[in-house]
């Protein structure tokens, strides 16, 4: 109905259990046909929750989910059984981190690839494993009619990755999902990883959500970004906006980190502490007590989010003061 | 120096700082299963230890006119047996046999065999080799033939089963303590005790031992059950305990040609080690979930 | 300084300003990969393989490289918690094996770990492991060594001593890595991919910490990490490593303005981009790395080089200044005049 291939809204997550974690609050979120979204953040900013949380793979006992999700206007949170698996794999698919661990060790590339296809597309395995063949082909692997019966552990980490890529796209999925698909990969890796992930988006056409704490990575892949911390998002724009005119402190702070630009042994402005542990809802800026710019009424209320542009918010008291500034 | 300062805030710490052992206790206590055993474990021990103190009937003198009375009888609350002993005063005094015939093996085996897989899995290299392969030889043989063959070799009495028992239970013990010591020598820690001169036996002493310990612990206690059945075992085959001693795989054997007679009568010490091995068991499993820290 | 100094008794200077603090010489370790039905030895991983190499008194000394290429198994050769095949280590002037005990060593260089869980006996206390060292090494007064260590590096004694690793959170236990480091007053801290686990924010703090305890204490580092923007921050040269060897050496400055090695190259050029408008366009390299197992003839890197000639798959270039008396040292037929490559002396990298 909205046009978007994703739709959000007032998303909150919480793990129930000898702790409770507030993981994701009252996340907002959109993204449109054919997009690539980074969803940038440090470890336990709700990043990769919001990721499970789309593909509905978080242990519904222990989990508590309200808000809405729409993903090409299907209602995510309530699907089940038969059409659940549809969803996944046909509709969305997901690239993890570890690829050695997402592929079972004792089928060959080849037959995993395929047995998804037979499965989502109903076809016979000939035709099947054409598919897993000219996958291999799109993803760039050399020799891809050997690489076809090769088991996971015969190929290196880039080449594992480069699979685990074939068989999330081998459905034409219209949503990817990728929790950190570089991280545990060697820089002279990573950059190909995140070229060839580039290439297919276009080639495919679909929506891509990129998470990962890299901000390098980040503006390689990504033509928008959100800022996560404490389970919310605390900036959001366009790549080149949130890179070259961020709003919010803690987007300052974690370029700042990023160390591309700092003068060698000058003092380093680091953010201040350690993130919440977020054992209760935040009530207020969740950034307030690391905040070099916080005042009375920041640690009061939650922050105001302005939309300085269409598709642009940044959810601080400051967001205007910073323009005025400079 | 202060500049340092302006880096760190004052960050909520997680737990309060009570120890390991108090959250492993807290943890026993949500879990009624294993509170259930524990207590039922606890009543075996304490008759066993006091069985002479509680005024009981002599467990050795029999009544050739009160034979194999039915459970329920008056004065035999649960009858007696072939030779017209009380079969309650029998069952507890059996306790005390069993009990020690079960648990001094595994103790001695967790001592015996915890030492050389420490050993064997700190060191490694050739001093692992050695070890290992030794024990590997023991596991060539099913452990109930093993424990017949070495009893049967030296002869029934109550030493030699607790002897060939003990043999029987190093192998597994050694084979546990090896791997989690190896899984603990890998870990950085140990390289850092390494790298600030400690010697071997100091980094065994601090940084490995607590570590092990109670893995090691947990899977001998695991044991029990089997070396109590075991134990139970030779003495029905007439290669442990001797009669008229009152224990209850050779109380088992004895009652078997009543199972016409008396079938209950006969089945209540067979009860007797079906509950105490079960209950050692499940005690054991809910230590372990209880011993594991991260959840 | 010295009312200030939570560090007395650290091992005295023996060979002046000028001897450098480490010298490493043809450093040698191979693996074996055991395998077959007997379990003998099926090959070798040449995880270090000639390394040579010096660290000034003061300096801080960044060694990056990709995954197998040995930086690890170096920092344990250099505290000897893995014997080396072959090679020299000189500290201070003094050999090790030689003049130099291994105990001794370990009073002069200590090593913090990637993974600052792993890298904390989880059973002893924050204070306890803290002063674990200095206990064995028989230095005075460990608690109070741990405690004002532990103040040091910005954790509060009376809040911390009594707690266990698991309950803070994972900056403030690498804080306590360093500080386990520091209680033995050693001259030289190896820094394992110290910082690599830790979240960005938290990252600069450890940084700004490192830069601090390094000038109150005179320390000097060896700083190992696959983050080229974090050694440029912290390092005063860069050792490259691949597949066991070096393959450049420079002041960061004049290796980040322009690199020898093809490799180097490709390990910057492959530095995600910060530039939304100016994003990377073509992988610097193909493929992953090769396998330290079989390492390539030759140069070991010809097998992904667009300069590779016939001469780079049959002779070991060795590492050589780009010019008479220069700091900055490459392994490359291309800098070598006499190598027979068809490129060499060229300007084919910029």
């Amino acid at each position: 109905m909205t046009g978007n291939l994703v739709d959000i809204r007032n998303l909150n997550v919480r793990f129930t259990g000898a702790r409770t974690v507030h993981a994701i609050n009252d996340l907002t979120l959109t993204l449109k046909q054919g997009e690539t979204l980074a969803l940038l953040g440090e470890s336990g900013s709700g990043k990769s929750v919001t990721l499970k949380t789309l593909l509905r793979l978080l242990p519904p006992k222990r989990t508590q989910i309200d808000g809405e999700i729409e993903v090409n206007g299907v209602d995510v949170l309530t699907l089940s059984g038969k059409k659940l698996q549809a969803y996944r794999g046909e509709e969305v698919s997901m690239v993890f981190q570890e690829p050695g661990l997402a592929l079972d060790p004792v089928y060959t590339v080849g037959d995993q690839i395929a047995e998804s296809v037979m499965r989502h597309k109903g076809v016979r395995k000939e035709e099947a494993l054409s598919t897993a063949l000219d996958m291999l082909r799109r993803v760039r692997i050399p020799s891809p009619e050997r690489r076809l019966r090769n088991y996971p552990h015969e190929l290196s980490g880039g080449m594992l990755q480069r699979v685990m890529i074939a068989l999330a796209l081998a459905c034409r999925p219209r949503l990817l999902l990728a929790d950190e698909p570089t991280t545990a990969l060697d820089a002279t890796v990573q950059i190909q990883i995140l070229l060839l992930l580039r290439d297919l988006q276009r080639e495919f056409g679909m929506g891509v959500i990129f998470v990962t704490h890299d901000i390098g990575v980040a503006v390689e892949v990504s033509e928008r970004i959100a800022v996560m911390y404490a389970g919310q998002i605390v900036e959001e724009g366009t790549t080149r906006e949130v890179i070259k005119d961020p709003r919010h402190p803690y987007t300052r702070g974690l370029l700042a980190a990023n160390l591309h630009d700092a003068a060698r042994g000058a003092r380093l402005n680091a953010i201040p502490g350690a993130p919440p542990s977020l054992d209760t809802r935040p009530d207020a800026c969740s950034f307030a007590p690391r905040c070099p710019l916080a005042e009375p009424a920041c640690r009061a209320a939650l922050p105001p989010v302005h939309v300085p542009s269409d598709r642009r918010r940044v959810a601080c008291i400051h967001a205007n003061a910073f323009v005025a500034a400079e | 120096m202060a500049a340092v300062d302006t880096d760190i805030l004052e960050e909520p710490v997680t737990e309060s700082g009570k120890g390991y052992w108090s959250g492993v206790g807290a943890r026993l206590m949500r879990d009624p299963v294993t509170l259930i055993c524990m207590a039922v474990i606890l009543l075996l021990i304490l008759s066993a230890i006091f069985a002479p103190y509680l005024g009981l009937a002599d467990p050795y003198k029999g009544s050739m006119i009160a034979r194999l009375k039915p459970i329920g009888t008056p004065g035999h609350i649960l009858g007696t047996d072939e030779q017209g002993r009380d079969m309650l005063v029998r069952l507890i005094y059996g306790g005390r046999l069993t009990l020690f015939i079960g648990l001094t093996p595994v103790v001695l085996a967790f001592f015996i065999g915890g030492t050389l897989g420490i050993v064997a899995g700190y060191a490694g290299g050739w001093v692992n080799t050695v070890i290992m392969r030794t024990v590997d030889v023991f596991f060539a043989f099913p452990s109930v033939l093993l424990a017949i063959a070495i009893s049967g070799a030296l002869g029934a009495g109550i030493v030699n089963s607790l002897v060939s028992l003990t043999i029987v239970f190093i192998p597994p013990i050694t084979r546990v303590s090896e791997a989690v010591t190896s899984g603990v020598r890998a870990l950085d820690y140990i390289d850092a005790a390494r790298a600030s001169g400690a010697n071997a036996l100091t980094v065994i002493r601090v940084h490995v031992i607590g570590n092990v310990l109670s893995p090691i612990f947990v899977y001998a206690t695991s044991l029990t059950s089997v070396c109590m059945i075991l134990a139970a075992g030779l003495s029905f085959l007439g290669i442990g305990v001797r009669p008229p001693e009152p224990e209850w795989g050779l109380m088992l054997n004895t009652l078997r040609s009543a199972i016409y007679v008396n079938p209950w009568l006969s089945a209540l010490p067979g009860m007797m080690i079906f509950v105490t091995s079960l209950c050692l068991n499940l005690l054991s499993d809910g230590v372990r979930s209880a011993m594991n820290v991260r959840d | 300084m010295s009312v200030t100094n939570p560090l007395p008794d650290g091992l005295a200077d023996k060979g002046g300003p000028a001897q450098p603090l480490l010298i490493v010489r043809n450093l040698q370790k191979y693996f074996p990969v055991r395998g077959g039905i007997l379990g003998g030895k099926k090959a070798l991983v040449q995880a270090v393989d000639g390394v040579s190499f010096e660290v000034k008194k003061g300096e801080t000394l960044g060694i990056v490289g990709e995954s197998g290429c040995g930086k690890s198994t170096t920092a344990r050769l250099l505290i000897g918690l893995i014997d080396k095949d072959k090679g020299e280590i000189i500290y201070d002037g003094q050999d090790l094996g030689g003049t130099l005990s291994l105990r001794d060593l370990r009073r002069g260089v200590q090593m913090v770990f990637q993974d600052s869980y792993a890298s904390l006996n989880p059973r002893l206390t924050i204070e306890e492991s803290i002063a674990f060292g200095a206990r064995i090494q028989g230095l005075s007064d460990p608690v109070g060594r741990a405690r004002r260590l532990m103040e040091r590096v910005g954790l509060a004694p009376d809040r911390f001593a009594q707690r266990y690793p698991h309950e803070v959170s994972g900056g403030q236990r690498q804080r306590i890595n360093i500080a386990r480091a520091l209680a033995m007053s050693p001259r030289l801290v190896v820094l394992d991919e110290a910082v690599s686990a830790l979240d960005k924010s938290v990252e600069a703090q450890v940084l700004n910490l490192l830069a601090d305890l390094r000038a109150e204490f005179g320390l000097t580092y060896i700083f190992i990490s696959h983050d080229l923007n974090v050694v440029r921050y912290i390092s005063d040269r860069i050792l490259v490593m691949y597949l066991g060897e070096v393959v450049e050496i420079a002041p960061v400055d004049q290796i980040w303005s322009s690199q020898a090695h093809p490799y180097t190259r490709s390990l910057f050029s492959a530095m995600p981009s910060m530039d939304p408008d100016n994003r990377t366009m073509e992988p610097p390299l193909a493929g992953d790395p090769p396998n330290p197992i079989n390492p390539p003839s030759g140069c070991r890197f010809h097998t992904r080089c667009r300069f590779a000639e016939t001469v780079c798959k049959a002779k070991v270039p060795t590492l050589r200044p780009l010019s008479v008396g220069s700091e900055h040292l490459a392994a490359c037929h291309l800098h070598d005049l006499g190598s027979g490559h068809s490129k060499a002396g060229k300007d084919v990298l910029a």
